[in-house]
């Protein structure tokens, strides 16, 4: 058994998410081959190299494959991938956006965002937000998977001497191109990646308000989320989104303030090893999920809060 | 231009799902469904268009059991023009759905294809894409902006760090996500007249398409439990218990 695992990356550095998608790799058992599809990723490829556990660094450099358009990287992984028993990516947005359209060329069934491995052919994942698990079977002659980071912990980043070699092969569909980008910019840890999360919803108020769980995050290194009320009345942008249509995290301690916990909140981090709830509301459904609850008013309790800890 | 439209019959976003008892599924008996939001957010987009006289006709397809009839019947009072059901009581992949939706796009030859980004049942996350490959058109996929231009259209999407524009060349697939548009509610006017509209019933057969699956769910679990949380009286306990009993900080 030979597994492909896809590298993320934005051709300067290889993500975090790629050494939980190994991890899950790792679980199945067998080779684990990164592919390093982009242009100029050079560097990427020599960090996918030392990755534990990985015994060979595919690169496709070409710049069909600069900015992951899936028109052109999915026939590559498609073509790539025949030859293997799994290909795996992280359930990140891009890989989200081209693994089913590998697995359609492929004519096999995918199976989205696995949370652990049973064995090399059964995996579980959640359904209906969260609130099912389903054990998942597959007979396809190559499984296609997406892997939800949260649920493996990573392997080492360094340790590994895996061989690099190119890839030849270009596909350029010519049916889409890449017009921009605007990227959030942050200097706090990233949402998905963080030990600590501290999020904030409506009883935020505004956006202004939102300075308050900055600086408790700046003094506890932690990221900030936020919920989808929070997001939509414009409060903050939406890519700090935690919840079934945003992003799933599950960091050592996640702080709700000012968030109800709705189902579609609850969907993205409820797998928080501890949970905090700040909230004045005492009914809020937020307290069953929460370790530890406190019942008070947000602009009183944060502050406070940011000069204990 | 011809704008189709994909919709799904979901259980409602309210609903608190329950696990059945011998863990073959979910608990949908008497459980109200509604269409699939994300596919609400669709079907708003294909009106949108229509509205700026981008679009021409908006045809509203759905893949499922006999009762997504509501679901399609609800598009058409939203502004969709006609309805396609084709009729599976199976409990289908996406990619059977991609494929069964490919023989639709075949037969309609529409210029864009609108889906939502993921079904709130089985948060796949799957169809626009395969959609997308099978019919060899380009993808735009968690889309908060969509805009045409002659003979291609230009999406943004909501990518991880921020948003990002890609440019496709007609025809052409986009996925929805929540920040494209607001959907509107369906007038009773429009509810009446929508009960006129014509729907069309397919079968997989008559579309010459195998739904057969390489995956099996073996069994479906409610999730662990967490073990029930205790509330604290001060910020100060919070910080005392947060340092000392869970050791987080």
């Amino acid at each position: 058994m030979t597994i492909l695992v896809i590298a993320e990356h934005d051709n300067k550095v290889l993500a975090p998410a790629t050494l939980n998608t190994v991890a899950a790799a790792a679980k199945i058992g067998g080779d684990i081959h990164v592919l390093v599809a982009g242009q100029g990723a050079g560097a990427v490829a020599e960090a996918a190299a030392q990755v534990a556990g990985v015994s060979k660094v595919l690169v496709a450099d070409n710049a069909a494959y600069a900015h992951q358009l899936p028109e052109n990287v999915a026939p590559l992984v498609a073509e790539l991938g025949n030859g293997y028993s799994h290909i795996l990516a992280a359930a990140t947005s891009n890989g989200k956006n081209i693994l089913p359209r590998v697995a359609a060329a492929l004519d096999v069934d995918q199976i989205s965002e696995i949370i652990s491995v049973e064995s090399a052919d059964t995996f579980k994942r959640p359904i209906y937000a969260g609130n099912a698990i389903a054990t998942v079977q597959s007979n396809a002659a190559v499984k296609v998977i997406t892997v939800r980071a949260t649920g493996f912990d990573p392997v080492a980043a360094t340790g590994g001497s895996a061989a690099i070699e190119a890839v030849g092969a270009a596909h350029d569909a010519g049916i889409s191109s890449f017009v921009g980008e605007e990227l959030a910019k942050s200097d706090r840890p990233e949402l998905t990646a963080a030990k600590i999360v501290v999020s904030g919803g409506r009883g935020m108020q505004n956006g202004d308000n939102f300075k308050h769980l900055y600086a408790l995050a700046d003094k506890l290194g932690a990221a900030v989320g936020a919920s989808r009320a929070a997001v939509d009345a414009g409060f903050v942008p939406n890519d700090m989104q935690v919840g079934q249509t945003g992003k799933i995290v599950a960091p050592q301690l996640y702080i709700a303030v000012g968030i109800s916990g709705a189902i579609q909140h609850l969907a993205g981090m409820k797998d928080s090893k501890v949970i905090v709830a700040i909230n004045k509301d005492e009914e809020a459904p937020i307290f069953q999920v929460a370790d530890y609850g406190l019942v008070a008013d947000l602009f009183e309790a944060i502050p406070e809060l940011e000069k204990l800890v | 231009m011809k704008v189709l439209v994909a919709v799904k019959r979901v259980v409602d976003y309210n609903v608190k799902v329950r696990v059945k008892a011998d863990n073959s599924g979910v608990d949908l008996a008497n459980v109200k469904m509604s269409m699939n939001p994300f596919c609400e957010i669709a079907v708003e987009e294909a009106v949108r268009l229509k509205e700026k006289g981008v679009a021409t006709e908006i045809v509203v397809v759905s893949v499922g059991p006999s009762t997504a009839q509501e679901q399609l019947r609800t598009a058409l009072a939203l502004g969709a023009d006609r309805a396609i059901l084709v009729e599976s009581a199976e409990d289908l992949t996406s990619l059977a759905v991609a494929k069964l939706l490919k023989a639709v796009v075949d037969k309609e030859q529409p210029q864009l294809v609108i889906l939502g980004k993921q079904a709130i049942d089985s948060d796949n996350n799957q169809t626009g894409q395969m959609l997308a490959a099978l019919s060899g058109y380009g993808q735009g996929t968690f889309a908060s902006k969509v805009e045409i231009s002659g003979d291609s259209v230009a999406v943004t999407r909501e990518i991880d760090g921020g948003a990002q524009t890609v440019s496709l060349k007609l025809p052409a697939i986009v996925t929805t996500d929540l920040r494209l548009n607001e959907p509107r509610y369906a007038s009773l006017p429009n509810i009446m007249k929508a009960k006129k509209k014509p729907l069309e019933t397919l079968t997989p057969d008559a579309l010459g398409v195998s739904t057969a699956s390489t995956n099996k769910t073996l069994k479906v679990e409610a999730p662990a439990a967490r073990s029930a949380g205790i509330k604290v009286k001060s910020v100060a306990e919070l910080v005392e218990k947060l340092k000392n009993e869970a050791k987080v900080i």
